[in-house]
């Protein structure tokens, strides 16, 4: 019963997008618009068919970029986070600097990672890791903060060491929190690599869409830039399966901690 | 106070500070817990009586005044203490046994061997076969319950329950109170229990301190000489009425005000 509401409830929004592509197709048909100023759908649609495995070579590199940044980004929000909660002088010092940060265009540091680092991996995964960093850190400083005090004092009256209140209060606590900034980091990703790409690298999604670009060729471009969309919602619905696994006491409620 | 004395607390004044405000909580509380012993706080919301509980367990510093457990000063220094909070603080990312299994893990217990104990003490607690329930599947009663056997975890003689039936319906409560003296009887700790309920600190405990409102002071201190094991039928006696119109005078309730065996639960 619950899925076949969620399909009604999404008939509208699929019935919409099936009617914009046939729109499209329409025009393109009748006024016949060169490929090279708007492909028609089944063009894009064979583009994609044909380059499947070549895309999906490309797709291989930028998806080594992704997840490697985005591994990075946890890893080192996840030491900052709990350094900062552990130390209060250093997330005095260091939390504004984070939300300043927050105000630079990353993308615009993106050149200086190939200038450092070159055109390797290297230079994708630190970019992917700057922009993916930031919600990472942010959401998790601030579920740490708001834990309930009480449970804090509930932990010291057992004599719980601080290593212990973090695994079992303060981790937990945070942990919608740090799922919510992945999902936000996760979409980012994709879009990180991809630049990344852009500035200069020997093969990915970035890279395949550029050569398609200087070549006129717009049905590979936007076959492309479908792979890129689908990778992005693939990465945003890990992020949300992996919420769900590591989570099991948000399964069947939806009540927050009370209190 | 002598040295058979679980818990003292000798001339505690604490001020509560909010900015520019300051907020007299306590004023000049004394009082002390025997060995074994239930004794009860009643007071008015607002009284500051948790902040008695936090000063007790050395989570929090009074302004002036003393700590002591086992004749040894604790004053500010948090202890190992069965402290059981007004929420019930129950981790909703934990089963039950694995909340009620905290404190002898935060004492270095292997997990196999906490969650054994926990287990042990579950159908005495009216939980056997919830242990691995998450919170929000338990009621109210269940939830209360399995709060006070992780409380009951804490290797510690002595226990601070703060309102711990406050948010119960009045049925339930009355249960829980029943159910409160027998495991207390089997496990012999000494207990300050805060209340706003004149029958529940009446039916409970050995003796009573009434506090005023805020800032709290002692207005009186009444040893409640009924005879246990207690059941529900004491309520009836006429000592137990004299009792009241005693806790209420102190308390200046006038009795026509008062609206029967449990006022509402405070906010």
């Amino acid at each position: 019963m619950k899925k076949l509401a969620s399909i009604k409830a999404n008939l509208p929004a699929v019935v919409m997008l099936m009617s914009i592509v046939a729109l499209w197709e329409l025009v393109c048909l009748t006024a016949k618009i060169p490929e090279y100023v708007l492909p028609a759908p089944s063009l894009i649609f064979i583009a994609l068919w044909e380059n499947i495995f070549l895309l999906l070579d490309h797709t291989k590199i930028t998806l080594i970029a992704v997840l490697g940044g985005l591994a990075l980004a946890i890893l080192v929000a996840f030491i900052l986070a709990m350094a900062m909660d552990r130390w209060k002088p250093l997330k005095q010092a260091l939390y504004p600097v984070l939300v300043i940060s927050q105000a630079v265009p990353i993308i615009a540091l993106a050149p200086l990672m190939l200038i450092w680092f070159g055109v390797g991996l290297l230079p994708k995964v630190l970019i992917v890791a700057l922009v993916c960093f930031f919600p990472l850190a942010v959401n998790l400083v601030e579920g740490f903060s708001q834990v309930d005090p009480e449970a804090i004092d509930l932990m010291q009256t057992m004599h719980a060491d601080r290593w212990m209140i973090m695994r079992s209060v303060q981790l937990p606590f945070a942990m919608p929190y740090f799922f919510s900034g992945l999902k936000i980091a996760a979409t980012y990703s994709v879009l990180g690599a991809i630049i990344g790409e852009w500035l200069g690298a020997r093969a990915g999604l970035g890279i395949y869409m550029l050569r398609t670009m200087h070549s006129y060729r717009l049905s590979h471009l936007l076959a492309a830039i479908i792979v890129v969309i689908i990778l992005s919602l693939i990465m945003f619905k890990l992020a949300e399966l992996a919420g769900w696994l590591a989570m099991p006491w948000k399964r069947e409620s939806n009540n927050q901690m009370e209190g | 106070m002598s040295s058979t004395d679980k818990l003292i607390l000798e001339n505690i004044y604490s001020t509560y500070y909010s900015g520019e405000q300051q907020l007299p909580v306590l004023n000049n509380i004394s009082l002390n817990v025997g060995k074994g012993e239930f004794v009860s706080v009643l007071g008015p919301s607002g009284s500051g009586k948790s902040t008695i509980l936090k000063i007790a367990s050395g989570l929090l510093r009074p302004e002036w005044g003393r700590v002591l457990i086992d004749s040894k000063d604790i004053t500010g220094k948090p202890q190992l203490v069965g402290y059981m909070p007004q929420q019930d603080l129950l981790f909703p990312w934990k089963t039950l046994k694995q909340n009620a299994a905290l404190p002898l893990l935060a004492q270095r217990s292997s997990k196999k061997e906490a969650f054994t104990r926990v287990e042990e003490l579950l159908p005495s607690f009216g939980l056997d076969g919830f242990s691995d329930y998450y919170p929000y599947q338990l009621s109210g009663g269940m939830r209360q319950r399995a709060a006070l056997l992780r409380t009951m975890m804490i290797e510690s003689g002595l226990m601070l329950l703060d309102e711990p039936f406050g948010a119960l319906d009045a049925l339930t409560r009355e249960h829980l109170q029943d159910w409160l003296l027998e495991i207390w009887g089997r496990f012999k700790r000494s207990v300050l229990f805060v209340t706003h309920s004149i029958d529940e600190a009446i039916y409970l405990s050995d003796r009573i301190y009434v506090i005023t409102e805020r800032p709290g002071k002692i207005a009186l201190e009444k040893t409640i000489e009924l005879k246990r094991p207690r059941s529900k039928t004491v309520i009836t006696t006429s000592l137990f009425s004299s009792y009241k119109q005693l806790l209420i005078d102190s308390l200046n309730i006038k009795s026509a005000d008062y609206p029967g065996p449990d006022y509402q639960k405070e906010s």
